[in-house]
C-alpha cells in the first residue's frame, strides 16, 4: 500500500514546449490516492501533453513532478511503469495479429524455458478479467476484437504490468453507450481496490457521472480545480472556455417550420443500395439507401467504426463503391472529387488533420483547397483573390487569430475547425455532407457551427449530419439514422428518436430499417 | 476534511495565475542557438591559427617539379595508379625532385587537376590513365613549355590508320602488355600440364584483348594442342570492380579443367584469386605483383612497369633530355615482366623458369614477335 | 482513502488566449529569418571546427589549408569558374530531387536522369548536322535531355502511381539499369575507339564563360549556368506560385488533404517524378553541350547523389539550393586545390560533415527520423 499521507500524483509549473508550439507553460495537477479524477480542457489544452510528461513519454522543460510523494521529475516510460503509472492511449498500441493473452504479456511474457506459456498468459488474463469485470477472450486475434474489446485489453495490459494510477486518454470517443457504462463500472471496481485512475476528457456528462474531483485546463494551464459533487457542466463550461457557452446537451430540437413531406419533393441526395468495400476487401458499407430533401438535416447516429467514414467518402468520391448515388437527380458514378465539388457537394471531413486541411499551408490557401482551380490566372494563383475570399471569410466566421496568412497549424482546434465550415459553407453547393463537424471542438466553437448547419437547412440545403455524439444528432437532425455493421438499421423521424429508442439499434441488438 | 494540502494558488477562490512569461522556450533555443554561433566562430578561429610543426614544408631551392594526377579513386588501385605513385615517390627519395599528387573527385576534375598543375609552374606534369589522353593533348597545346606525360595514353590514328604523333611536349609511356602476357601463357601452360588454361578479362576492349592475344600465343608457343578459355567479365568500366562475376567465372574455368587462370580484370581479379583457394588451384596476377592476395595461389604476375616509365619520366625531364614521342615498354625496357621471387619460386620448377628466360630473350632479341590483337 | 473536498472552488476570470498555446502568430520576421538561418549557421560552424581538427590530425595548419581551399576557388577567376560549373550541374540535380522531395517523393535517381538526359542530348548532336541553325538547337536539345531524364523519371513515377511500388527502390534499382544501359551503348556501339565517349556533337555548342569574359580562360564553366538559373527562378515560382505547385505541394504534406481537396494524387506522383527526371536530365547539357560536347560514360559521377544532399542542405528552396551547390562545389573544387597539404578524403569527410550536420539540423529532416507518435491533442 502506497503512503497515504502523499499524493498520488503532483505536477507542479510543469513547463513543456515542442518548438515554437508551448503545449503546457504551467500546469499543475493534485490527485489524492483511490479518487477518479477528470482533466478536462479544450483539444490543445495541453491535457495529452501533461499525461504524457508524467507517463515519463516526454521530459517537462521545467517544473517538478512526484508520485507518491517521491520526486520523479523527468523521468522514463520505464521508471514509470515499474513505478506502477499506466496510460491508455486514445490509439492503440497493440499488435492486431496477435491473441489478446499475447498482447496483455508483450514486453514481460511468461515463458516455460525458452517457450512462451501460452496456457499460462490466458490464465492470467482470465484471472485479471474476472477481477476487474474487463471481460475479454483472452485467445482471440486482437483484429477480431471490437473497439470496445480492444480497449479493454490496452487497460488489460496496463493493469497486468502493475499499474496503480490508471491515465486514460479520451477513453469513450471509441465506444457505445452501453460500453461507457461499462468502462465507468471497471473504473469503479478499480478504485475501490485502491487504484487511483486520471481521466482525460472534454465531454462534461463523463466528468460528472464518473469523476470525483475535476482539474480543468486551457491553453497549457490549470486554470481550477473543483469537487464534482459541487460543481454543474456549465461551471466546467465556464471554466474550459473562459466564458458562458450554450451547451450542445441543453439546444433543443428546433424544427424546420417547412420540413417537406418526404417524396413531394425530389431529394437532393439520393444513394441506392450502395456498398463500399475496405482495404482488407470485406464490405463495410452493405446496401445502404436513403435520401435527404432539401431543407432537411439527416443524420446518422451509431458507434464509430460501423461504415460512416465509408459511406461518407464513398459519396464524396473518395472511395470506390457500388450502388448509386444522385446528386439533384445527377448520377455522380463518373465524377471525381473535384467534379462533385463542381456539381453543388460540399464536405466536412472528420479527420480534420488528415483529410480537411494542410496544417501546414496558411489560413489563406485553406480556404480555397479543393476550390484551387476557381482562383487561377492563368497557370498561376490569383494571390490577391485569395487574401480578399481569406478575409472575408475570417471576418464572418470569427476565425481567430484574423490572420490569413498564418498556418492552419497555428490555430486553435476550434478556429481550424471553423475555417473548414467556412470554406465548405462558402461554396456554391447543395449538398453538404458533414462528418463529425464538432469533434474536438471546444464548446464556443461547437455552437457556432451548429448554428451555421441550421442555417444551411434553413436555406434548402441537404444535409448529411454523421456524429458519433448522440446529443449532437438529436439536437440537430429532421431525421435519424442508425448504422451497425454497415447497415442502416433504423431510419426514424426525429419524434421518434430518443436515446433509449436509438440505443439498442447502435448496439445491435435490434434492426428495423 | 482534506487529508493533503492542496497548492495555494488552486485552492484559492479566485485563480490568478502568473502571465506567461515573455521569454518562451522557442526564443530561449534560439538564444542558445547564438551563443553556441559565437562559441564555435571563437573555436573555429582560434584553431584557424593554430601551426602545427612541420606543416607546409618549406621550398627545397631550386629543384625539378612534378605534378601527378590520379584517375578517380585511383589511388590504392595496386595497379598502374600505384605504380604511377611508387614511381614518383622514388624520383622524390633519389632524384630530389619535389612531387605534387592530385586525386580528382569526378570527371571534370582531370582537366582541371591538370591544369591546376601546369598553371603552377610544374616542369612536368603526368596524367595516370588512358582516360587523360584528350585533356593531356589540348594541354600540352596550351602550355607549350610544360612538359606532358600520360600513362597508357591511347595515340590516335587518322583515316588511312596512320598515327597521329602526341604534341613535342608530350610523352605517351605505353606498355607492351602482350609481351608479358605472352611469357605468362607460356608459363601458364608449362605449370597447368591440363591442356586448358584459363583467362578472365575485366571489361571486353582492345587494350584487355592485348593482354588475351599475347598471352594466348604465350600458350600455344610452349603447348600448339592447348586451349584457351577466355571470357569477359563485363562489357562496361563496371566489369574491373566485380570480384564477384570474378568469382563465378574462374570457378567455371577451374571446373572445365583448368590448373592456371590469368586475370586482366582489376579487383574482379580478387574473385579468381578466391576461386583458386577455394579449388586448390592456381591464379596469375597482373599489373603489381599480387602475391599477397592469396599466398600460395598466386602463381606469378604479369607486371607493368608503370613505376619504372615515371621514374624515368622524371629523370629525364630532371637531366634536361625529356622530349616528347611515342614510348614503348616492353621487356626489353623492363617495362613489363613476370614475378620470380622467393615467394613462388616454389610453384615454378628450375626448367620451366629457363624456359621462359629463353622466351624473354628471343623476344627481346626480335626472334620472336608477339601479336597484339587477336 | 483521502475524502474529495466538497466544497466548488469558483473559476477565477482568466482570460482566453486568442490562439491558444501556440506563439507562432506573435513570430516577426526576424524571428523566422533567425529560425531559418541559425540552425544551419550552427551546423556549418560545427563543420568548420571538425574540419579544422582534423587538418591538425594532418599536422597541418588550418588556417593555410582553408586560405589555399579559398585562393583556389573564389580566389582566382579560373578556380571560381570551375566552382560555377560544379554548381550548375548540382544546381539542376538538386531542383530535382527537390521537387520530388516536396512532392514527398524521394527521388535517388538522380544520378542516372542526369546522366541519360546528357545520353540523349549527346545522341540529338550525332543526328543534328553541321551547320544546323544555333537558336534552333538549344530547345531541341533541351528538349531531348528533358525527354531522357524525364523517362527515366516517369518509370518510378508511374509504377508509385500505378501499383504503389516504392520510389527510393525503384529509383535505385533504376541507377544501376539505366546506367549500365547507357554505359553498354557507349562502349559498344557508339564511343570513338580507344576512349570512353562518344564523338563530338557537331552543332549548337554552347559557348564558356572564358568566350565572354577572357579571365575564366580554361575553366569548364559556361553558358548552361544560365539555364541553371532560370530553372531556379522557374522552380520556384511553380511550386509557390502556381495551381500546380499548390496541388504538389498539397500532396507532398498531406496526401489525404490533397485527394480531397479535388487533387488527382497519382497523377501528381508521376508528373512530378518525370519532372524531377526531367530537371536533372537537362543538367547534362552542362557537360554534353557546354564542356566536353560528347556523352561520356561517368561524366559526371556522384552528382546526383550529392544532389540530395544539396536538397537537404538548401530546404528544398530553390535559393537555398542554388547557395548549397555553390558551397558543394567549393568543396569539390576545393579539395582539388589543398590536395597538395591534406588528401582527398579529408575534403570528402568534409562534406559528410557538412551533410549530416546542416541535414539534422533542418526540421524536415528531423520529422523523417524521428519516430511517429499517436494522435491527441498537445
Amino acid at each position: 500500500m502506497p503512503d497515504n499521507s502523499a499524493l498520488a500524483i503532483r505536477l507542479r509549473d510543469i513547463v513543456k514546449s515542442f518548438g515554437p508550439v508551448q503545449a503546457n507553460r504551467g500546469a499543475e495537477l493534485e490527485v489524492a490516492h483511490g479518487e477518479i479524477h477528470a482533466l478536462v480542457g479544450e483539444n490543445g489544452a495541453g491535457k495529452s501533453t501533461l499525461m504524457r510528461v508524467l507517463a515519463g513519454m516526454y521530459s517537462p522543460d521545467s517544473g517538478t513532478m512526484e508520485v507518491d510523494g517521491r520526486d520523479v521529475t523527468g523521468w522514463s516510460t520505464a521508471d514509470a511503469i515499474a513505478a506502477g503509472v499506466g496510460m491508455v492511449h486514445q490509439h492503440f498500441m497493440l499488435v492486431p495479429t496477435l491473441t489478446v493473452a499475447e498482447n496483455v504479456m508483450l514486453g514481460s511474457e511468461l515463458t516455460r524455458g525458452p517457450v512462451l506459456d501460452r496456457a499460462a498468459a490466458e490464465e492470467a488474463v482470465r484471472k485479471l478479467s474476472a477481477e476487474t469485470g474487463l471481460a475479454v477472450p483472452p485467445a482471440a486475434r486482437v483484429a477480431d476484437l471490437t473497439v470496445g474489446q480492444a480497449q479493454r485489453v490496452e487497460i488489460l495490459k496496463t493493469l497486468y504490468r502493475g499499474a496503480k494510477i490508471l491515465i486514460l486518454d479520451e477513453p469513450t470517443a471509441v465506444l457505445s453507450p452501453p460500453e461507457v457504462r461499462e468502462l465507468w463500472q471497471v473504473c469503479r471496481s478499480i478504485r475501490d481496490a485502491g487504484g487511483t485512475i486520471v481521466l482525460i476528457t472534454h465531454k462534461l456528462d463523463e466528468v460528472i457521472d464518473v469523476s470525483e474531483t475535476i482539474t480543468v485546463m486551457r491553453a497549457g494551464k490549470t486554470v481550477a480545480r473543483m469537487a464534482t459533487a459541487g460543481t454543474t457542466p456549465q461551471a466546467i463550461a465556464r471554466a474550459m472556455v473562459g466564458r458562458d457557452v450554450a451547451l450542445a446537451l441543453d439546444a433543443e430540437y428546433m424544427g424546420t417550420p417547412l420540413l417537406p413531406e418526404l417524396g413531394a419533393v425530389s431529394a437532393l441526395l439520393e444513394v441506392r443500395d450502395l456498398v463500399v468495400h475496405g482495404a482488407n476487401g470485406q464490405p463495410v458499407v452493405k446496401s445502404a439507401t436513403f435520401s435527404i430533401a432539401p431543407g432537411e438535416i439527416l443524420g446518422i447516429a451509431g458507434v464509430e467504426g460501423n461504415g460512416q467514414t465509408e459511406l461518407v467518402e464513398a459519396i464524396a468520391g473518395l472511395r470506390p463503391y457500388t450502388g448509386s448515388i444522385a446528386l439533384a437527380s445527377r448520377d455522380l458514378a463518373t465524377l471525381n472529387v473535384r467534379a462533385r465539388g463542381d456539381a453543388g457537394l460540399s464536405h466536412i471531413p472528420e479527420d480534420r488533420h488528415e483529410r480537411a486541411l494542410i496544417l501546414d499551408y496558411t489560413v489563406a490557401e485553406n480556404l480555397i483547397l479543393g476550390q484551387q482551380h476557381r482562383f487561377t490566372r492563368g497557370a498561376a494563383l490569383d494571390t490577391p483573390r485569395m487574401l480578399d475570399h481569406a478575409r472575408e471569410l475570417i471576418t464572418r466566421y470569427d476565425i481567430r487569430p484574423d490572420n490569413p496568412s498564418l498556418a492552419a497549424r497555428a490555430l486553435s482546434g476550434g478556429n481550424q475547425q471553423k475555417i473548414v465550415v467556412a470554406r465548405e459553407m462558402a461554396r456554391d453547393f447543395k449538398v453538404l455532407l458533414a462528418a463529425q463537424p464538432t469533434r474536438g471542438v471546444d464548446v464556443g466553437a461547437i455552437e457556432f457551427i451548429h448554428a451555421r448547419l441550421r442555417e444551411a437547412r434553413d436555406q434548402g440545403k441537404a444535409v448529411l449530419l454523421v456524429s458519433a455524439d448522440l446529443a449532437e444528432v438529436l439536437a440537430l437532425a429532421d431525421r435519424v439514422a442508425v448504422m451497425y455493421g454497415g447497415r442502416i438499421v433504423a431510419l426514424l423521424p426525429r419524434s421518434g428518436a430518443t436515446p433509449d429508442t436509438l440505443g439498442p439499434y447502435m448496439t445491435g441488438a435490434e434492426r428495423a430499417a | 476534511m482534506q487529508k493533503y494540502a492542496l497548492s495555494s494558488a488552486l485552492t484559492s477562490n479566485a485563480v490568478t495565475l502568473p502571465p506567461s512569461r515573455p521569454g518562451t522556450s522557442f526564443h530561449r533555443i534560439m538564444r542558445k542557438l547564438l551563443l553556441l554561433v559565437g562559441v564555435l566562430l571563437v573555436v573555429h578561429v582560434a584553431l584557424l591559427f593554430a601551426h602545427p610543426s612541420g606543416a607546409e614544408k618549406p621550398p627545397a631551392g631550386n629543384t625539378v617539379d612534378v605534378g601527378v594526377v590520379f584517375d578517380l579513386g585511383g589511388r590504392g588501385d595496386k595497379s598502374f595508379n600505384d605504380g604511377a605513385y611508387l614511381g614518383a615517390e622514388r624520383a622524390q627519395k633519389e632524384l630530389g625532385v619535389r612531387v605534387r599528387f592530385i586525386e580528382p573527385g569526378e570527371g571534370s576534375d582531370r582537366e582541371s587537376g591538370l591544369r591546376l598543375l601546369a598553371a603552377e609552374g610544374m616542369d612536368l606534369v603526368i596524367g595516370v590513365g588512358f582516360i587523360f589522353t584528350d585533356d593531356l593533348t589540348q594541354l600540352a597545346k596550351e602550355y607549350p613549355t610544360t612538359k606532358f606525360a600520360g600513362v597508357d595514353y591511347s595515340v590516335a590514328t587518322d583515316k588511312d590508320g596512320k598515327v597521329i604523333p602526341p604534341p613535342s611536349n608530350l610523352a605517351a609511356l605505353k606498355f607492351r602488355e602482350e609481351q608479358g602476357s605472352y611469357l605468362v601463357g607460356a608459363l601458364a601452360a608449362l605449370v597447368g600440364k591440363s591442356k586448358k588454361v584459363g583467362f578472365v578479362g575485366g571489361m571486353d576492349s582492345p587494350l584487355i584483348q592485348k593482354f588475351e592475344a599475347g598471352y594466348e600465343a604465350g600458350v600455344h608457343q610452349v603447348c600448339p594442342d592447348c586451349t584457351v578459355l577466355a571470357q569477359y567479365a563485363g562489357v562496361t568500366p563496371e566489369a574491373f570492380r566485380n570480384p564477384g562475376k570474378g568469382k563465378e567465372i574462374a570457378l567455371a574455368q577451374y571446373q572445365q579443367g583448368a590448373n592456371v587462370i590469368f586475370h586482366a580484370s582489376g579487383s574482379t581479379g580478387l574473385g579468381v584469386f578466391e576461386a583458386a583457394r577455394q579449388t586448390n588451384k592456381l591464379a596469375i596476377g597482373v599489373d603489381a605483383d599480387q602475391y599477397a592476395e592469396a599466398p600460395g595461389y598466386v602463381l606469378t604476375s604479369m607486371v607493368k612497369g608503370v613505376d619504372n616509365a615515371v621514374y624515368d619520366a622524371i629523370k629525364k625531364t630532371k637531366d634536361g633530355t625529356f622530349t616528347g614521342g611515342i614510348y614503348q615498354y616492353g621487356l626489353a625496357e623492363q617495362g613489363v615482366g613476370y614475378i620470380y621471387d622467393k615467394n613462388n619460386a616454389k610453384l615454378i620448377p628450375p626448367d620451366v623458369h629457363a624456359r621462359l628466360e629463353q622466351l624473354r630473350q628471343d623476344i627481346v632479341a626480335g626472334r620472336i614477335s608477339v601479336p597484339s590483337t587477336k | 482513502m483521502s475524502a474529495p473536498d466538497p466544497t466548488l472552488m469558483p473559476v477565477g476570470d482568466v482570460p482566453a488566449p486568442a490562439a491558444a498555446s501556440i506563439t507562432r502568430p506573435g513570430a516577426s520576421r526576424r524571428t523566422q529569418l533567425e529560425e531559418a538561418v541559425l540552425p544551419p549557421l550552427v551546423a556549418l560552424l560545427l563543420a568548420a571546427v571538425v574540419g579544422d581538427v582534423l587538418i591538425l590530425t594532418f599536422g597541418q595548419s588550418p588556417g593555410a589549408v582553408y586560405r589555399l581551399l579559398l585562393d583556389g576557388t573564389w580566389g582566382n577567376a579560373y578556380g571560381f569558374g570551375q566552382v560555377l560549373y560544379k554548381a550548375t550541374t548540382l544546381v539542376f540535380t538538386g531542383l530535382a530531387v527537390a521537387l520530388g522531395l516536396r512532392a514527398g517523393l524521394f527521388n535517388i535517381g538522380a544520378e542516372s536522369q542526369l546522366a541519360a538526359g546528357g545520353f540523349c542530348a549527346a545522341l540529338i548532336g550525332l543526328v543534328l548536322p553541321a551547320g544546323f541553325p544555333a537558336l534552333l538547337c538549344l530547345p531541341v536539345y533541351i528538349l531531348a535531355a528533358a525527354i531522357g531524364g524525364g523517362a527515366v523519371g516517369a518509370v518510378p513515377g508511374v509504377l508509385k502511381a500505378r501499383f504503389g511500388a516504392h520510389e527510393v527502390i525503384v529509383t535505385i534499382m533504376l541507377n544501376f539499369i539505366v546506367l549500365a544501359l547507357l554505359n553498354y551503348l557507349t562502349s559498344t556501339r557508339l564511343h570513338v575507339p580507344d576512349t570512353l565517349h562518344t564523338a563530338e556533337i557537331r552543332s549548337g555548342r554552347l559557348p564558356r564563360l572564358a568566350d565572354l569574359w577572357p579571365a575564366f580562360q580554361g575553366s569548364a564553366a559556361n553558358v548552361v549556368i544560365v539555364l541553371a538559373i532560370l530553372a531556379m527562378v522557374g522552380l520556384w515560382w511553380f511550386l509557390f506560385r502556381t495551381r500546380r505547385g499548390f496541388e504538389l505541394r498539397a500532396v507532398g504534406l498531406q496526401p489525404h488533404a490533397a485527394e480531397y481537396g479535388g487533387i488527382d494524387v497519382g497523377g501528381v506522383t508521376w508528373r512530378a517524378l518525370a519532372l524531377s527526371g526531367a530537371i536533372a536530365g537537362i543538367g547534362g547539357l552542362n557537360y554534353v553541350l557546354g564542356y566536353k560536347h560528347y556523352y561520356e560514360e561517368g561524366f559526371a559521377t556522384g552528382a546526383g547523389f550529392l544532389g540530395i544532399a544539396v536538397a537537404l542542405v538548401g530546404r528544398s528552396h530553390p535559393l537555398g539550393i542554388g547557395l548549397a551547390a555553390l558551397l558543394f562545389a567549393t568543396l569539390s573544387q576545393g579539395g582539388l586545390a589543398v590536395n597538395a597539404l591534406v588528401p582527398k578524403q579529408m575534403v570528402d569527410v568534409l562534406q559528410a560533415v557538412v551533410i549530416l550536420a546542416v541535414a539534422t539540423s533542418v526540421p524536415e529532416v528531423r520529422r523523417l527520423l524521428r519516430m511517429r507518435r499517436g494522435g491527441g491533442d498537445r
